[in-house]
């Protein structure tokens, strides 16, 4: 129609009048968000599950503008809201998006009051990873190998591929938390991965270095990333693909870089320096 | 190419890295099957023939369809299924090849290397996208 509720206030009672406190409604389509964002989703769909969440709670003129940095969120009615929500840290941890999605489809169906599903939501946000750290550094280990044979590398490259991978995994979930720079992380652990092959094929356990390190440093890629920029960027989110496929290729930049370090001072023939 | 060694390997990878994302365990082995699928689509266009750009088109295509069958079917986020499912073609060996090269001062093949993976990197966004496009037009025509 194109006439905005200020210029008609009669409009804004004839506005479905909303059961629930409209505070309690912005606190849960908030904090949905927040979660999905903080922990892997693309950034359309958690606009997308905001504003369906504040629709389905009887909101029907709500906005969310969400960026990888903070979300802002506006619900007009009778008295007009709008919030904002910075995130600092984001990682990923798809269990955590699928409840929240899982959540957004019962409110959505009718099954859940705005105090319930804050409480639910509040349980996924507090909740710890499912999977233990040193089941995920056996899983990094292993794709390592799997990638190893994957790339065409010899069975023997198998064991040192392991350790090396699962290390440089280890090395880059620890040295974030300690020096929570992401990139230098990246940096150290892919030095670490460098480090580890040249040692194995300069003690003769491994023979290829080059598929080892290829193999190895896998679980450092930004898969997350690198596909949640394309996805965003298609859906015309440009600030959230652009800032992601930027984080995606410092990332990438890092792990190379990390290499290329190593590389420069081994030169193939025993650790001559 | 030995095939059973390629399925079995491209399977654990893609299903170990869904463990590093932290997927629901239900969906892991869903996520395991969407890496295979999609390194055995590049696979056999590659031992087929066909240019690795092009394959790697076609298999992002083919898992980004995959995993939205999967997403409909399990009522969870695309996403869950496409990371692992993209994640054997990223190419990492050519970026690698690309990095090594830069620092053997061997600045023509590196930019040569960099070009291919940024190549390859572009051919996935775009298999992803086409297959994204695809889905809206079939939900169209059946919802009119």
């Amino acid at each position: 129609m194109g006439t905005s509720i200020q210029e008609h206030p009669e409009e804004r009672r004839n506005l479905e009048p909303s059961t629930y406190s409209e505070r309690l409604i912005a606190k849960v389509c908030m904090l949905a968000g927040k979660i999905m964002m903080e922990n892997g989703a693309e950034t359309y769909r958690v606009e997308d599950t905001m504003t369906r969440i504040a629709d389905s709670f009887g909101m029907p003129r709500s906005q969310s503008f969400v960026t990888p940095t903070g979300i802002i969120f506006s619900m007009e009615g009778i008295a007009p809201d709008t919030r904002l929500t910075r995130i600092s840290a984001r990682s990923t941890d798809l269990r955590k998006v699928t409840e929240v999605n899982a959540i957004s489809r019962r409110i959505s169906a009718g099954e859940l009051a705005p105090e319930k599903a804050l409480e639910l939501l509040h349980e996924v946000e507090s909740s710890r990873a499912s999977i233990a750290p040193w089941l995920r550094t056996v899983a990094a280990a292993l794709s390592s190998g799997c990638f190893l044979i994957m790339y065409q590398g010899q069975w023997g490259d198998f064991i040192p591929a392991l350790v090396t991978g699962g290390l440089g995994y280890l090395a880059v979930t620890t040295l974030d938390r300690i020096f929570s720079v992401k990139l230098f992380a990246e940096f150290m652990a892919s030095v670490v991965v460098g480090i580890l092959a040249c040692l194995f094929v300069a003690t003769g356990l491994g023979r290829e270095l080059n598929t080892l390190i290829v193999g190895s440093v896998m679980p450092l890629v930004p898969g997350v990333l690198i596909t949640n920029a394309v996805r965003d960027l298609m859906a015309g989110h440009y600030v959230s693909g652009l800032s992601k496929g930027a984080e995606a290729f410092l990332t990438a930049l890092a792990i190379g870089t990390g290499i290329a370090v190593v590389l420069s001072f081994y030169k193939g023939e025993g650790l001559g320096l | 190419m030995m095939i059973g060694e390629q399925i079995a390997t491209s399977f654990i990878a893609s299903a170990g890295f869904a463990i590093l994302f932290n997927v629901p365990a239900k969906n892991i082995l869903y996520c395991g099957v969407a890496g295979m699928i999609s390194w055995m689509t590049y696979r056999f266009l590659l031992e087929g023939g066909v240019d690795p750009i092009a394959a790697t088109l076609v298999a992002s295509f083919v898992v980004s369809a995959l995993s939205q069958i999967f997403a409909r079917s399990f009522k969870t986020p695309v996403i869950v299924f496409l990371i692992s499912g993209i994640v054997p073609l990223v190419p990492g060996g050519v970026a690698y090849d690309a990095m090594r090269n830069v620092v053997q001062h061997q600045y023509d093949v590196a930019v040569q290397l960099a070009f291919q993976a940024f190549m390859l990197s572009g051919s996935i966004a775009f298999g992803i996208m086409f297959s994204e496009v695809f889905n809206q037009v079939i939900r169209k025509l059946r919802a009119p």
